[in-house]
């Protein structure tokens, strides 16, 4: 229930957000689509722990203001192989091994690599991945082993209590 | 206290401003990395300062601009948008490529593999 209410609850924030106009019948329309929306989604089956994520925002958010001073450290060099005149380059693939476990850690790890420059997930086989990165140097299996911890941590963190309560 | 106000508000058109070139200066890096890059993996990796900063300081001087709340809130949504999308973008490019067995350039010396069956 508290993952229909956290739905319905961003749902609205972003209507009132966006629309600006606040009479009553846009606010009934905007009752109308959010129901719809929910309704949509609960038949899908996407409403559950990973599709709406909001109990564990504290986390992700705190995880989300370190991946964002990670992506600007990590743009500097990409920024400089771009402009230097000779192309100082050492493209290569790393395969990588993660801890994560459900689908929604994964895809942050998987993504949060690929939105930092310098590196791109190209697969994902069970816990392992492969990935293109620009220097070969920097990219040691090593060098993921925070962010995939920490994604971990973000959204697979005490998942066992919350499956077993 | 008014003329801190004052100064800030002289300043905002100018912060935004800034800014907004930055970024505009970052997304032409990009552009000139995805032309320079040898091939399409690296070139990927060019795009996402595209993706990453220049959008960031491009919007964030936006919001430093934007005459209203609303305005902030939608670049906002606009900034969570493009971060949530576009890596699942770059990865669905990369994977593709790398499932339809596309060879990459590897190592410092940039050897071009032989790609002559997925050229012709």
């Amino acid at each position: 229930m508290g993952y229909f209410a956290g739905l319905i609850f961003v749902l609205a924030a972003l209507w009132l957000g966006l629309s600006g106009i606040y009479k009553p019948l846009l606010l009934i329309l905007a009752g109308i689509s959010i129901l719809i929306s929910v309704v949509l989604a609960s038949r899908l089956e996407t409403v559950d722990r990973e599709g709406s994520p909001y109990g564990r925002s504290i986390p992700i958010l705190s995880y989300w203001a370190w991946l964002m001073i990670e992506i600007f450290k990590a743009n500097w060099p990409v920024i400089k192989a771009c402009v230097s005149a000779n192309l100082n380059i050492n493209p290569a693939f790393v395969r990588v091994k993660t801890r994560c476990e459900s689908d929604l850690a994964k895809t942050i790890f998987a993504n949060s690599i690929t939105l930092t420059p310098g590196t791109v997930t190209v697969e994902v086989e069970g816990g392992k991945l492969l990935i293109h990165a620009l220097f070969e140097e920097d990219a040691t299996p090593d060098s993921f082993d925070e962010m995939d911890l920490r994604s971990y941590r973000a959204a697979d963190g005490k998942r066992e209590e919350e499956l077993a309560a | 206290m008014s003329e801190l106000l004052g100064i800030l508000i002289f300043l905002k058109p100018w912060v935004g401003g800034i800014l907004c070139v930055i970024g505009a200066l970052l997304a032409l890096i990009g552009s000139i990395g995805v032309l320079r890059f040898p091939d399409f993996f690296t070139r990927l990796h060019a795009a996402s300062i595209t993706d990453t900063s220049a959008v960031t300081l491009s919007l964030l001087g936006m919001a430093i601009l934007a005459p209203s709340w609303l305005v902030v809130f939608k670049l906002a949504a606009i900034w969570l948008f493009i971060f949530l999308t576009s890596p699942t973008g770059s990865h669905a490019l990369a994977n593709a490529a790398h499932t339809a067995g596309l060879q990459p350039v590897l190592g410092r010396d940039l050897k071009r593999p032989d790609n002559s069956e997925e050229g012709a």
